[in-house]
């Protein structure tokens, strides 16, 4: 890719220690990131167009959302930023990342946490801290959004779901109550089993450099 | 008191004449083993001289009863065999101190021998397992089951694990009983010299394989975690590649006393031919019958043939080919089954499963009592020396390998696996039937008898002290047992959403990996393969509603079978979920024509039986058949249910598995009140939706957007403002189910229409 203008050692080392990435890992996303964006140091969200892999991706624009969304970025202001920096991009990143053994059992839950919280903000889009039917919905017209037809069964397949996660966070109702939306501690409580935090990982161990350039 | 003691006095009674009945059978089994050998002969002289008194005599007399049961006598004794084998396991499972303590497997094989020694003792030589019934007709169903039916999620997310175990782990195995026991051969005054290191290894590769028939008997019954079962089980079966290979290698090369390189590359180059080949022989098999399966919507009652035949077939074919046939098989089933089962109709799928089930207990039950009785029916050379090394060897071979194999896996793994893990995938590797039936088959310029004896005696210990013990064990060391969990409409959404989501993560960074590779499968598998092989418009139904609808119907006859009473009535119901003002939309599932005409199907047949069961899938059978004559009676009965439940279940279409269409709900009133109509003399509409009635068009509108031209979709409409709730026709309220009698004339009633 000719001569990069690659960061400065103190750098790298300053961002190792704030997103735990090794310095060939930071290297490496930094190519891609200058690849993406062209060479400018700050990235907008037509940068994410740049990606053809990206486009068949039914939730494309909700990842792309995650990136500049404030409260990935453990920004003040929730609401989301235009512009990310190479240090945002490893941020969100970082979520991403595989926590292994060596950690304390608090960092390890710490971690989990941060994950589940990072799924839950990708649901929950006005972030009121709720994921409402409405915004169920939405998730599941986009998952069935390559298919024709599918419109009533979205609804009706968020209905149900909706009404399972009230069967397991509240249990049992009285008739004018009304489950307004899943919190993040049901959130925990349906995500129990799944083991979500052990899946929400991707390998960064074997990153071919000739393979990012796509 | 008495009563009990008549009670305890039957069961006595029903024991002793079952045990009665089993003795008495197998004496007649043994006497017709060996009877018609005589028999026949007698006939053929009493055909011989009636023939000659008939020369003599013009007249001869007419047999009015004649025996002939030379030629019943293969099916015969077939029959017999199968018939006591499960007479014996419905026996089993009346002894439930016995089943508790001893798996069903030991149990067995004890049978055999008791058959066995009563045989011997009665002067017959009792049958041998034949290594061409076992392989050709034992062995298939029990592959086939499993294959059918492998959990593919947890068996490709282990993938590599269940590979190198059942790859390195079996060759490693192979090799340190091998030659450990050369080495012992060779120990002077052990008399075991002419036994040279190749046979040693031929033997240690038959040993060593671990057997799925004995895992899957001993597994089924502790119930452990599923990454256990996987592990174990996947090792089992694809280790028979290796089996296959070894075996062949070693015998052709046994008599010649040079391995040079040349062979050793053969083999490798052999290996992966066996398995590559037996994988490729299952996948085009299935791929037949999947797109066979597409046409049989015409002849139903033939599909599971199908699946049987095509897999069988494969099998076979593999082994035209000395490939490894288990891999074709499972192969075969994995593939075959995502488009098979979109195109088969319910029942089909039903029958699959229980043949598939049936077959293979039936096959497992037979070898089991088969290696009980071929352990009395050969020839035996006990060695102790020979046999207990064995044993040992194979034992510690086993732990060693799974230790430092874990060790290696462990950096690559995700989930590590702990000790307690290790632990029990080291015990669980036991040998079983197979490895009789390869010994079997070696030529005699082996010393066979020993080695059959060495092998009856490790499958007896692993079967018998390993089976028996690690239950307790599974307990004591408080491993993680199966989950009974019931896959949610949530999980599959979350599970579908992260999966993109890493993909997607993956694409910005540039990284193909495993989920970006798996989603490039699933896509060219939607795009091109699920079109060919997927009859009608299943074919482009994403997973999440194929696997709604699956769950609905699931639910749906799950309500009716269980006699109308979800198991958990819970109060939650779609009220709770949805604020007032979007209650207005409609919250009707689209269901195709062929599936509407399935589920109501199913529903009226249920229904014919039992009265009092009405469930929101009715709307779609009311609309064609009012129930009009049995309304009274359902009053009848839902007053006198109020009275003994005043909970009730109101909420009785929400089982906990979760649902489409909600029901109606009165906010305030306890439930018992719903049980009476509040207007007896208006008419009661079963059918309250009628589509040629003009609705206004502000209140109702139908919807068949979503229609393809040409299909009928069913019934969709959604309202768009709620109706009028002082003029409110009748017709806009459906009175749906019985325990939801039907909307009041509350204002604040929420309902559909």
């Amino acid at each position: 890719m000719g001569s990069t203008p690659s960061l400065p050692a103190w750098e790298i080392r300053n961002l190792a220690n704030t997103t735990g990435f090794t310095s060939e890992q930071i290297e490496i996303l930094h190519r891609r990131f200058l690849h993406l964006t062209d060479g400018k140091t700050t990235m907008g969200k037509d940068c994410f167009d740049n990606i053809p892999d990206l486009d068949c991706n039914p939730i494309k624009s909700r990842i792309v959302n995650a990136f500049f969304d404030g409260r990935n970025l453990g920004l003040q202001t929730s609401g989301t930023v235009d512009e990310i920096t190479f240090e945002n991009f490893l941020t969100t990143l970082s979520f991403f990342q595989h926590m292994d053994d060596n950690h304390t059992k608090e960092d390890l839950e710490y971690y989990k946490n941060e994950k589940l919280q990072f799924l839950f903000r990708m649901y929950d889009t006005n972030g009121d801290g709720k994921i409402t039917l409405e915004e169920l919905r939405e998730i599941v017209d986009e998952l069935l959004s390559k298919t024709s037809n599918a419109e009533k069964t979205s609804s009706s397949i968020a209905d149900a779901a909706m009404l399972e996660a009230a069967n397991i966070c509240v249990g049992q109702m009285e008739p004018d109550q009304l489950y307004d939306g899943i919190t993040f501690d049901d959130f925990l409580k349906i995500m129990q089993d799944l083991k979500i935090e052990t899946k929400m990982h991707v390998r960064f161990l074997n990153m071919d450099t000739t393979a990012i350039c796509k | 008191m008495l009563p009990m003691a008549a009670v305890a006095q039957v069961r006595m009674c029903s024991r002793i004449s079952l045990v009665c009945l089993l003795l008495g059978s197998w004496a007649l089994l043994s006497l017709c083993s060996g009877a018609p050998a005589s028999g026949s002969e007698s006939e053929a002289n009493k055909s011989e001289s009636s023939r000659s008194v008939s020369r003599n005599k013009s007249v001869k007399a007419f047999p009015v009863v004649t025996v002939d049961f030379a030629h019943v006598r293969s099916p015969f004794v077939v029959a017999l065999w199968i018939l006591l084998a499960s007479v014996l396991k419905l026996g089993f499972h009346f002894l439930p101190k016995v089943s508790s303590i001893v798996p069903e497997s030991c149990v067995l094989v004890c049978v055999g021998l008791i058959v066995g020694g009563l045989l011997k003792a009665v002067g017959e030589t009792p049958p041998i397992l034949k290594a061409d019934v076992f392989f050709f007709y034992l062995l298939p169903p029990i592959i086939l089951d499993a294959g059918y039916f492998l959990p593919t999620r947890p068996f490709s997310e282990n993938l590599g694990t269940i590979l190198s175990f059942a790859v390195l782990g079996t060759l490693w195995n192979a090799a340190f009983v091998g030659l450990l026991l050369f080495a012992v051969c060779q120990i002077q005054g052990s008399g075991l010299q002419h036994i040279t290191l190749l046979p040693n290894l031929l033997f240690g590769s038959i040993i060593s394989a671990v057997d799925p028939v004995a895992v899957l008997a001993v597994f089924e019954e502790i119930h452990i975690n599923e990454l256990l079962h996987i592990l174990v089980f996947g090792e089992s079966l694809l280790n028979d590649a290796v089996t296959v290979v070894l075996y062949h290698l070693l015998e052709e090369y046994a008599s010649d006393p040079e391995i040079g390189a040349k062979e050793i590359i053969l083999g490798i180059l052999s290996f992966f031919v066996v398995a590559l080949g037996g994988i490729f022989v299952g996948i085009f098999y299935g791929l037949i019958a999947a797109f066979t399966s597409r046409f049989t919507s015409r002849i139903r009652v033939i599909e599971p043939l199908f699946v049987f035949l095509y897999s069988y077939m494969a099998y076979l074919c593999s082994e035209i080919f000395h490939l490894s046939g288990i891999m074709a098989l499972i192969s075969c089933g994995v593939i075959m089954r995502p488009y098979v089962e979109a195109n088969i109709s319910h029942k089909s799928h039903t029958t699959i499963k229980y043949f598939l089930k049936m077959w293979s207990s039936v096959s497992e039950t037979l070898i089991f009592i088969f290696l009980g009785v071929s352990t009395l029916a050969g020839q035996h050379q006990w060695d102790w020396i020979f046999i207990s090394c064995t044993v040992m060897f194979c034992l510690i071979g086993r732990v060693l390998g799974v230790l430092g194999l874990t060790l290696i896996l462990n950096r690559f793994r995700i989930v590590k696996l702990t000790p307690k893990d290790q632990f029990i995938i080291s015990y669980g590797g036991l040998r079983g039937a197979i490895a009789f039936s390869l010994g079997y088959l070696l030529r005699d310029s082996f010393p066979r008898t020993l080695f059959l004896t060495a092998i009856i005696t490790v499958i007896f210990f692993t079967v018998f002290v390993q089976g028996m013990t690690i239950r307790p064990l599974v307990e004591l060391l408080a491993v993680k047992k199966k989950q009974d969990s019931k896959r949610s409409i949530n999980e599959e959404i979350h599970t579908q959403f992260l999966d993109h989501l890493l993909t997607g993560i993956e694409d910005v960074c540039g990284h193909y990996g495993h989920h970006h590779w798996k989603d490039k499968l699933n896509r060219f598998n939607k795009k091109y393969i699920k079109k060919c092989l997927i009859s009608g418009e299943r074919s482009k139904e994403p997973q999440l509603i194929a696997f709604y609808h699956k769950m609905e119907m699931k639910n749906a006859i799950e309500m009716v079978v269980s006699g109308g009473l979800p198991k958990l009535p819970s109060s939650v119901s779609i009220q709770h979920v949805q604020r007032k003002d979007t209650l207005t939309e409609r919250l009707l599932p689209t269901l195709t024509k062929e599936r509407e005409e399935e589920v109501r199907k199913i529903l009226r047949e249920n229904l014919q039986k039992t009265r009092q069961r009405l469930r929101s899938y009715n709307r779609h059978t009311l609309i064609a058949d009012p129930y009009e004559d049995q309304w009274n009676q359902i009053l009848l009965k839902r007053q006198r249910l109020r009275s003994l439940d005043p909970r009730g279940s109101t909420y009785l279409t929400v089982p906990t598995g979760g649902r489409g269409s909600p029901p109606e709900q009165k906010p305030a009133e306890s439930d018992a009140t719903y049980f009476e109509p509040r207007d007896p003399t208006s008419d009661l509409p079963s059918i309250t939706i009628d589509l040629a009635s003009p609705f206004s068009s502000e209140s109702v509108e139908i919807q068949n957007k979503g229609a393809v031209p040409g299909e009928d979709k069913g019934i969709v409409f959604s309202a768009k403002n709620p109706p009028n709730d002082e003029n409110g026709s009748p017709n806009q309220r459906m009175q749906r189910f019985v325990s939801d009698p039907g909307p009041d004339n509350k204002p604040n009633d929420h309902f559909q229409s």
